[in-house]
């Protein structure tokens, strides 16, 4: 089965995040800048006089399709590298995929998923 | 007297210096709005360029500086600039009258894109372009007369107010005609619950130090030579911005940390408050000026802020209205003829009166642009609309009343 994880993290910690899971074999990701708050519910910012508030704060989104028996690991490792234990470290939502389809090829399922030497290959 | 040829080099330079500051004002507005309007907000500074420079020629410059009618306004003995060529100039005899025509003309053009920060956002753009004519052929070329032409009631020929550069002209007519349209046209959509915080600060930053260096062709040049006064002011110039930017520093500092778009906004502010003042008092004297322009601008900006009061956009009744009225009064308090001999004593110096120049012009200046301001905006209101639809708002005013996007 495949799995897609979605792992909304600090800015800065992309690069971390990146490498960390580079680390494990994770070939395939992509990567969006988006903005929101979880509890942190968003910070002060220096005005010309005073402070005024921002709610939504820009965050990093990363997606990563990988089958079943990684995504633990996978968790493992964003969690590992993403972390400062203060609020606004992020979340990881865990969705089924039901089926990947590689473009250039047609091919389908885990073939379409998998790149040579990856983590799914190994 | 004869044309002196590096008086006339530095007042050249100066209007180019000048002219400069109102594309720097659009860039300091513009880092401030919201992303959506950001082209918007330039081009109101920018058309400004376009359609003072015209009125100045045909009419404005005549308006101002023509031969005195009563005292209010200037005769129409300049129309097209008719009379006004290489020649020495009577107010400026070491420069050709054309070139002191054409260095007003960028006073003229900056002081009504100044309000543009009252109203950013929201204005209807051809609106906006029938009130700046009006606003500047009904406030800002008569008040250019009292002040500096000849035989006006508040100048040398009137009351004795000084106003070196335009803290009256300038700063006092934009700030408080800025409060009298924003209280006109009303808030912004979601003003008081929504936040609109800035789009690009670096753009505001650049804005400010053109504006700082311009600055210096505005208040330098006022000098209307290459002389110790002009030296002077240029040195006054940065001191009170310099005073302002570090005191404005630690007001943010002390509410949380040293905001760069406040630091800017002090060194602006500092600008403003020594503008009136500028070849009247001393370095020291400017420094004392900047120092206190900073706090009261700076509180002024968070209680009306604070209290949602009116939505002021981009705080142009605080920095300049506040500043100029300041720098306006305390003119009154450090000028000393030490200084400038051709000037006044002011009440440090032992002549209190000169304070209650400053204060009576002030306070008739600020009565009329006010007034005027508001009757105009709510005429224009009438008539054809001050500002542009709900839907059109919240869409931005760089699609809707240009059809672009700033960036894609």
């Amino acid at each position: 089965m495949t799995k897609k994880i979605e792992a909304i993290i600090r800015e800065e910690k992309l690069d971390d995040v990146k490498a960390a899971l580079q680390e494990i074999g994770i070939v395939g990701m992509n990567v969006s800048e988006i903005r929101g708050h979880g509890r942190q519910g968003g910070i002060s910012l220096a005005g010309r006089s005073g402070t005024y508030k921002v709610d939504l704060l820009p965050k990093i989104q990363i997606n990563i399709v990988l089958s079943d028996h990684n995504v633990e690991k996978t968790i493992k490792t964003i969690r590992e590298s993403a972390l400062t234990g203060e609020q606004g470290d992020g979340v990881i939502f865990i969705y089924p995929v039901d089926e990947v389809i590689r473009v250039r090829t047609g091919e389908r399922g885990k073939k379409a998923l998998m790149y040579e030497g990856d983590i799914d290959s190994r | 007297m004869q044309i002196d040829s590096g008086d006339t080099t530095w007042i050249l330079v100066s209007s180019a210096l000048v002219l400069m500051m109102t594309p720097a004002l659009g860039f300091f507005y513009g880092g401030m709005v919201r992303k959506k309007n950001i082209l918007s907000t330039l081009n109101l500074s920018f058309i400004i360029i376009c359609l003072i420079s015209v009125q100045w020629v045909l009419f404005g410059y005549s308006l101002s500086f023509g031969s005195d009618v009563g005292g209010l306004i200037g005769g129409l003995d300049f129309l097209g600039f008719s009379g006004v060529g290489p020649e020495p100039a009577k107010i400026a005899p070491t420069i050709p009258h054309m070139l002191f025509a054409a260095f007003q003309m960028m006073f003229a053009i900056i002081t009504p894109a100044l309000i543009t920060g009252a109203f950013v956002e929201r204005i209807r753009f051809k609106t906006f372009l029938v009130f700046s004519l009006l606003w500047a052929t009904l406030i800002y070329d008569p008040v250019c007369h009292w002040v500096w032409g000849p035989g006006g009631i508040l100048g040398a020929d009137g009351l004795g107010a000084l106003d070196f550069a335009g803290g009256t002209v300038v700063h006092i007519t934009a700030g408080f005609s800025a409060l009298a349209f924003a209280l006109a046209i009303g808030p912004r959509k979601g003003f008081g619950n929504a936040t609109f915080g800035p789009n690009n600060i670096p753009f505001t930053v650049l804005g400010a130090g053109l504006l700082w260096m311009g600055w210096f062709g505005f208040n330098g040049g006022s000098a209307l030579a290459a002389d110790g006064l002009a030296v002077n002011a240029l040195v006054t110039t940065n001191t009170a911005a310099a005073a302002a930017g570090c005191v404005w520093m630690i007001l943010s500092w002390l509410d949380n940390k040293p905001s760069v778009l406040g630091i800017v906004t002090g060194a602006v502010v500092g600008l403003v408050a020594v503008t009136p003042g500028a070849g009247f008092v001393s370095p020291l004297g400017a420094l004392v000026i900047g120092a206190l322009a900073a706090p009261i601008s700076y509180y002024a900006i968070k209680y009306i802020k604070g209290r949602n009061l009116v939505d002021e956009s981009l705080d142009v009744f605080a920095c300049h209205g506040l500043g100029g009225l300041w720098g306006a009064l305390a003119t009154g308090l450090f000028a000393t003829t030490a200084v400038n001999a051709g000037g006044v004593d002011g009440l440090f110096y032992g002549n209190p009166s000169q304070f209650f120049n400053q204060l009576g012009a002030s306070f008739l200046v600020i009565v009329f642009s006010f007034g005027v301001t508001f009757v105009v905006a709510k005429v224009l209101d009438a008539v054809m609309g001050i500002r542009v639809s709900k839907n059109a708002e919240e869409a931005g005013l760089d699609i809707s009343e240009h059809a672009e996007r700033a960036y894609s």
